[in-house]
């Protein structure tokens, strides 16, 4: 149980008629990135909101190392170190990158309740949002608004923003959706380097991306995990094949 | 890029941003330099009329600071903050009625007697207008939109009511202030609150003070949480604060300066009543926000001293003045999105 950083169990969530989430159960290890694909409207996001918190399972409970944080708020799960990226990118635009990055650092060493001491000043608040943003090799944007970034550059905000929580887990959303090849090879290159400090949660339709990323890959289909199992095994599986990768190429 | 780490705004260009806060320092100096001599040089005048003008505008400024608070740093778009004028008005005028008559507030289950003292009642309106806003704010702060501007009309409204039929304080007729509420007396008569420019100094003081809290406010912790909190809680709650204590501390504080505006207000007028409590002065206040420029630290006293002097001046010519109003309001909504203060100061720029 202590090797696994994030587990799911049985989880179920439904939308009036529909059955978004259908006992799905699966883990993240140290050191990984385990991908979640499937087609438009499996549930892939709706499973993110539901262990950031943004969604409240039917039934199930969701572990963070060996808390239950089922039933923990979303800010609660982020300082407890789940860090994440949403698929339409949800930033403070008219802030500088710095400012949504020192967000996180503020929340990991205190509570946001002190009023005197100026923040564009606070040394203790932006070195540690610097460093997340070096990661990303975003430093140079620092004090850049959001809305002046490129589309590439703010999925880059949103995973320093994460970075900044110093997480347990990441949990990304199609983070290379949009970015073309030249952005999607770049981010690609830094998740890999992350993953060793990091385990990854990564939803995407990039299978170029997938395929070289991923340890391990789920393939979630209306709501339920049809296949599990590694690169190799999930392009040979034939259930993934016909409902998801097409036949076409086989 | 490589040696020197940016780790201060200052690394950032900050050409235009200079010459910028030339422009914003002058047009704010020239406001409050104006706001401050001229209630001086009526005084020696001898147009007393004219120092107490001044500290109605001083003292409306400062209760839209307390609002503007909530609205423009907060997102928080309360239209029930007469709620909190009113009681620290009520606060003032009770606690100097008891005073008077020398009878208790209550006796039981322990004694508060009335006071004349400012800063007993200045306390009294601080504290019980802060919990007032916890009360009204931990159920608001509930919804959000046009439902949370419903919610805190209608707390404002059931105080009015509450007001408006207790006749012990008057009801709808108020309640006079015979002798205006006194500070301690250092030594001679120094600080003699019924002088007309002391107490314009006073106002003029917690206008400052209310400001200078507001601005520090905003670039601490707190107040980059609250940002963000207006900006996009998703992503507030995604760093790891929960927005909704922010919003509510801040609602609290916000609260606190209106209702210490309005115990000055009653100390000004020697009078309050269901007025002040009114919907009307609520949607006054958010109209003087909004003239003088949402979210702006001199947008309330821009707004104040336009809206005052409208009232006052055209008011004095044609009761249409509100006509007026209206098409100045509807100016600055269309031409200049950030108030009078936008206008004159031209726009901020986030770091
Ligand atoms: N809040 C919601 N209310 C109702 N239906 C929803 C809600 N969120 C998602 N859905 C539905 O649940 C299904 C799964 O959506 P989603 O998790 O976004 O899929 P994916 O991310 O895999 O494309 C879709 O059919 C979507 O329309
Ligand atoms: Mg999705």
């Amino acid at each position: 149980m202590s090797e696994i950083v994030l587990s799911l169990q049985k989880l179920h969530k439904r939308f009036g008629a529909l059955q978004a989430t259908n006992d799905v159960s699966l883990n993240l290890r140290p050191g990984e990135i385990h991908a979640l694909i499937g087609p438009n409207g499996a549930g892939k996001s709706t499973l993110i909101g539901q262990i950031a918190g943004s969604l409240r399972p039917d039934e199930g409970r969701v572990y963070l190392a060996d808390t239950d944080i089922t039933h923990m708020s979303i800010a609660e799960r982020a300082r407890l170190g789940l860090g994440r990226s949403f698929q339409v990118s949800s930033l403070a635009e008219p802030l500088s990158v710095m400012r949504n990055v020192m967000m996180g650092v503020q929340a990991l060493q205190s509570h946001s309740f002190r009023f005197w001491k100026p923040v564009a000043r606070d040394q203790q608040l932006l070195k540690p949002a610097y460093e997340a943003l070096e990661r990303m090799q975003l430093s140079h944007r620092a004090w850049t608004p959001v809305f002046e970034l490129s589309h590439g550059e703010r999925r880059q905000v949103e995973v320093a923003c994460a970075l900044a929580l110093k997480p347990r887990a990441l949990l990304l959303d199609e983070p290379m959706a949009g970015l073309g090849p030249e952005g999607s090879a770049k981010l690609t290159e830094l998740l890999e380097a992350l993953k060793l400090e990091v385990p990854i949660l990564l939803i995407e339709h990039d299978m170029e991306a997938v395929f070289r990323l991923a340890d391990r890959i789920s393939v979630l289909v209306a709501g339920s995990v049809i296949a599990h199992g590694d690169s190799h095994a999930i392009k040979q599986d034939p259930r993934v094949r016909e409902a998801y990768l097409g036949d076409s190429d086989a | 890029m490589i040696n020197t780490t940016p780790l201060s705004k200052n690394a950032a260009p900050a050409t235009h941003a200079e010459s910028h806060f030339d422009r914003k320092g002058l047009v704010q100096m020239i406001l409050l330099g104006l706001l401050l001599l001229l209630p001086v040089a009526a005084y020696f005048l001898g147009h007393t009329y004219y120092v107490n003008l001044a500290s109605r505008v001083t003292i409306i400024a400062m209760a839209a600071v307390g609002l503007n608070l909530a609205i423009g740093y907060g997102g928080m778009v309360s239209f029930g903050h007469a709620a909190y004028f009113g009681l620290g008005g009520y606060v003032a005028g009770i606690s100097a009625y008891h005073a008077f008559d020398m009878t208790p507030f209550m006796s039981w289950p322990f004694s508060v007697p009335g006071s004349d003292s400012l800063l007993v009642v200045w306390l009294a309106a601080v504290v019980l207008c802060a919990l007032l806003a916890l009360a009204i704010g931990a159920i608001s702060l509930r919804t959000t939109g046009v439902y949370f501007i419903m919610i805190t009309l209608a707390f404002a409204q059931m105080i009015y009511y509450f007001a408006n039929s207790w006749p012990t304080y008057g009801g709808q007729d108020g309640l006079p202030i015979y002798i205006r509420n006194t500070l301690p007396q250092v030594g001679n008569n120094l600080l003699d609150s019924s002088d007309a420019l002391t107490y314009f100094l006073i106002c003029f003081t917690g206008l400052m003070l209310a400001m200078a809290l507001t601005s520090r406010l905003m670039k601490s912790r707190f107040g980059a949480a609250l940002t963000m909190a207006r900006l996009n809680d998703v992503r507030l709650a995604t760093a790891g604060v929960s927005p909704y204590p922010i919003r509510l501390v801040a609602f609290v504080i916000s609260a606190a300066i209106t209702g210490l505006a309005g115990a000055l207000y009653a100390d000004l007028n020697g009078f309050v009543s269901p007025s002040m409590l009114s919907w009307h002065f609520s949607g006054e206040l958010m109209v003087i926000v909004i003239l003088g420029g949402v979210g702006r630290l001199y947008g309330p006293l821009a707004g104040a001293v336009l809206f005052v002097m409208m009232e006052t001046f055209l008011g004095g010519i044609t009761e249409y003045w509100q006509l007026f109003l209206g098409l100045v309001l509807l100016g600055v909504v269309l031409f200049a999105k950030h108030g009078v203060m936008g206008w004159l100061a031209g726009s901020e720029r986030n770091e």
